[in-house]
């Protein structure tokens, strides 16, 4: 199969000289292109820590993670962020748009950064708000979008870069089950159609139940990795 | 796009922003007049002082300024003449022959400067002829005298009255002579007003005599600016026996006086600046502190900590230039409206630049300098100012500052 993130034996470890927190213990992670993958755990678990090492934000204490082939766990800290940019897409909890923009230039803002020509960005803005369904909210600043809105276009934003993968914390954590639904829609309908691949974190069981793989953290250690049919038993 | 956003950026809390602009406005609105005020001030101060009587630039014979006698009087020579004359930046010179003397009328007596002079040269550069109240101004064989108006009053006296005026001559012999008050004069400097009378140098020399001598030789400027460029000139092609003074040298208590005034603004100024720093300062940083999540995103994200630095430096200079061109915009027509309608000190100060000899009016000057000046130094605050926030930015970790 056609690894997209390979997260070999990954620790994290908080104060080791003091009282050692194993924020993630020993774990191995690997999805393929085109997963839909949830990473499953009460909260405190390990779920944000395991996702910024592999989104390239934080440095493992111990293992390695690699992105479509690269190690990027060695690379320099103006390189990763150069790496970020073009490979990996963002999807936060809260706090996700910049709120002196409109949904359309928070979009294009991380084509900007990657200088794409102008003809390249508008159209693309265009379309992924489309996609996530706002196209008649495009010049309308984040604190005008509800909860549901500002993370469609946090959603339009990650995959404006083309990444080779998208990774949310949380997506749905600030958000009614009606917004939560539709949000999901969209991703599913993102990995189905542009054959997106998502790693989101979750502890919502409507969210769960939408994955086509779980994997369930719990202090740190990955305690279980199956398929998303079979129901999960970690709240 | 960075510019884009730092602009909107300011935007975002828009009260904090407006507040900060207008405490900087303010700043440089004091800042401004102050400094208009004050040079204007100067500028007139000296102005007045030397067209008044000193002139910029006088040269006597060596000694003379330290002792005003007839003994370190000059012998008028027409190559030191013309020399002057073609020192680049000058204009006008004038002769004058002075000596201080008694003033008489029946049983009233004064003591007085009589000053003999070239009543056209001496009117290009004091401005003679304006001051007159009452006669006419004198042409060069007159023996007659223009005599101050404070002076006459004080001798009991009146235009075309009769005044004796005994002094010793350059010989040492005593000298006196009668003379008819061909026009009264009237100066706002009371110095002046009450001790001072102009016959014509021919009538000065006789008088003391003192043939083909003068005292000094008065210097009249293109530009005031020309000063220590025609100084230097005349210092460097004066002969040996002749010593150049300029009005500072003459008069270093104005000098000094206008230093230590200078000098206390600018620390007032300085104090001004420093409180508006800690203004925009803590602006600056509760900015950091409330974005400090949205600057994690932005680097999580991709985008460089140099590209964000440059944001917030960005919105510190746009801060500090709007404020500052609040100043400037709000100055202006202050400054304009006080170089039209002086101010006028009354009381104590009054007092003090009337011993001085000066009328105590206010007008400012409007320089573009004085605005750039004020402009330059805020926005300077500003960058300075600027280098913590930048360091804060160049040091953030996405992953802490995105889990505070
Ligand atoms: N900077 C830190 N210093 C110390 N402990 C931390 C730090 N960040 C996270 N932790 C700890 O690591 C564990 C995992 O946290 P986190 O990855 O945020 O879990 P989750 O996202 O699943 O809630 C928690 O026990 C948390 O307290
Ligand atoms: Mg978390």
């Amino acid at each position: 199969m056609d690894a997209v993130i390979d997260a070999h034996n990954i620790s994290k470890v908080y104060n080791p000289d003091t009282i050692p927190v194993y924020a993630v213990n020993n774990v191995h992670l690997h999805l393929n292109r085109g997963d839909f993958a949830a990473l499953v755990g009460p909260s405190g678990s390990g779920k944000t820590t395991l996702l910024n090492i592999i989104g390239g934000l934080d440095i493992p204490s111990d293992g390695w993670v690699e992105i479509n082939g690269v190690n990027i766990t060695g690379l320099p800290p103006n390189r990763l962020i150069d790496f970020r940019l073009h490979n990996i897409g963002f999807v936060f909890q809260a706090f996700n748009l910049i709120p002196v923009l409109t949904a359309r230039e928070n979009v294009e803002f991380i084509m900007l950064l990657q200088k794409r020509p102008k003809k390249e960005r508008e159209a693309r803005v265009r379309e992924l708000l489309t996609a996530v369904g706002l196209e008649d909210k495009m010049d309308i600043r984040p604190a005008q979008l509800s909860g549901g809105q500002q993370q469609r276009v946090a959603v339009a934003r990650a995959l404006a870069s083309k990444p080779q993968f998208v990774l949310a914390d949380e997506p749905t954590a600030n958000l009614d089950s009606q917004s939560a639904t539709a949000l999901l829609d969209i991703m599913e309908k993102l990995n189905r159609e542009a054959g997106m691949t998502f790693l989101f974190s979750t502890h919502d069981r409507r969210v769960i139940d939408r994955a086509r793989r779980v994997s369930t953290l719990v202090d740190g250690r990955v305690t279980k990795d199956e398929p998303g049919t079979t129901p999960s038993t970690t709240a | 796009m960075l510019l884009k956003l730092a602009w909107r950026n300011i935007w975002r809390n828009r009260h904090r922003s407006l507040i900060t602009m207008s405490a900087i406005g303010s700043a440089v609105l004091l800042a401004i007049v102050t400094v208009s005020l004050q040079q204007g001030v100067f500028d007139n101060l000296v102005k007045n002082l030397v067209s008044l009587y000193t002139g910029y630039v006088q040269v006597h014979g060596k000694g003379y300024w330290e002792e005003q006698t007839l003994e370190n009087s000059f012998s008028i020579n027409d190559t030191v003449c013309q020399t002057v004359l073609q020192t680049p930046g000058v204009r006008h010179i004038t002769l004058r022959l002075e000596s201080f003397a008694l003033a008489s009328s029946g049983d009233k007596t004064r003591g007085c400067l009589v000053v003999g002079i070239d009543p056209v040269a001496e009117d290009t550069i004091t401005h003679l002829s304006s001051k007159i109240s009452a006669g006419r101004m004198l042409q060069p064989t007159d023996e007659a005298a223009l005599v101050a108006q404070g002076l006459t009053a004080k001798l009991g006296l009146q235009l075309a009255d009769t005044l004796v005026l005994l002094t010793q001559g350059y010989f040492g012999s005593t000298a006196a002579m009668k003379v008819v008050i061909g026009g009264v004069l009237h100066f706002g400097s009371p110095e002046l007003n009450d001790r001072i009378a102009y016959v014509p140098l021919a009538l000065a020399q006789h008088w003391l005599d003192a043939a083909g001598r003068a005292t000094s030789l008065v210097v009249g400027l293109e530009r005031a600016q020309n000063l220590p460029a025609v100084a230097g000139a005349l210092k460097k092609a004066m002969p040996g026996d002749l010593e150049t003074l300029t009005w500072k040298e003459m008069m270093p208590e104005i000098t000094q006086h206008i230093e230590a005034d200078t000098a206390g603004m600018y620390i007032m100024l300085g104090v001004l600046y420093l409180v508006i720093s800690f203004g925009i300062f803590s602006t600056l940083l509760m900015m950091l502190a409330e974005r400090q999540r949205e600057f994690g995103m932005l680097n999580a994200l991709g985008m460089p900590l140099h590209a964000i630095a440059r944001v917030v430096f960005a919105e510190t200079i746009f801060l500090t230039l709007c404020g500052c061109l609040l100043g400037i915009a709000l100055s202006y027509p202050v400054v304009w409206y006080l170089t039209r309608h002086p101010i006028e000190l009354g009381g104590d100060m009054a007092d003090i630049y009337e011993r001085f000899g000066f009328e105590a009016i206010f007008p400012a000057i409007i320089k573009a300098k004085i605005f750039t000046d004020q402009a330059i130094t805020v926005l300077l605050i500003g960058l300075l100012l600027a280098v913590y926030p930048i360091i804060r930015v160049l040091r953030l970790k996405a992953v802490e500052a995105m889990r505070k």
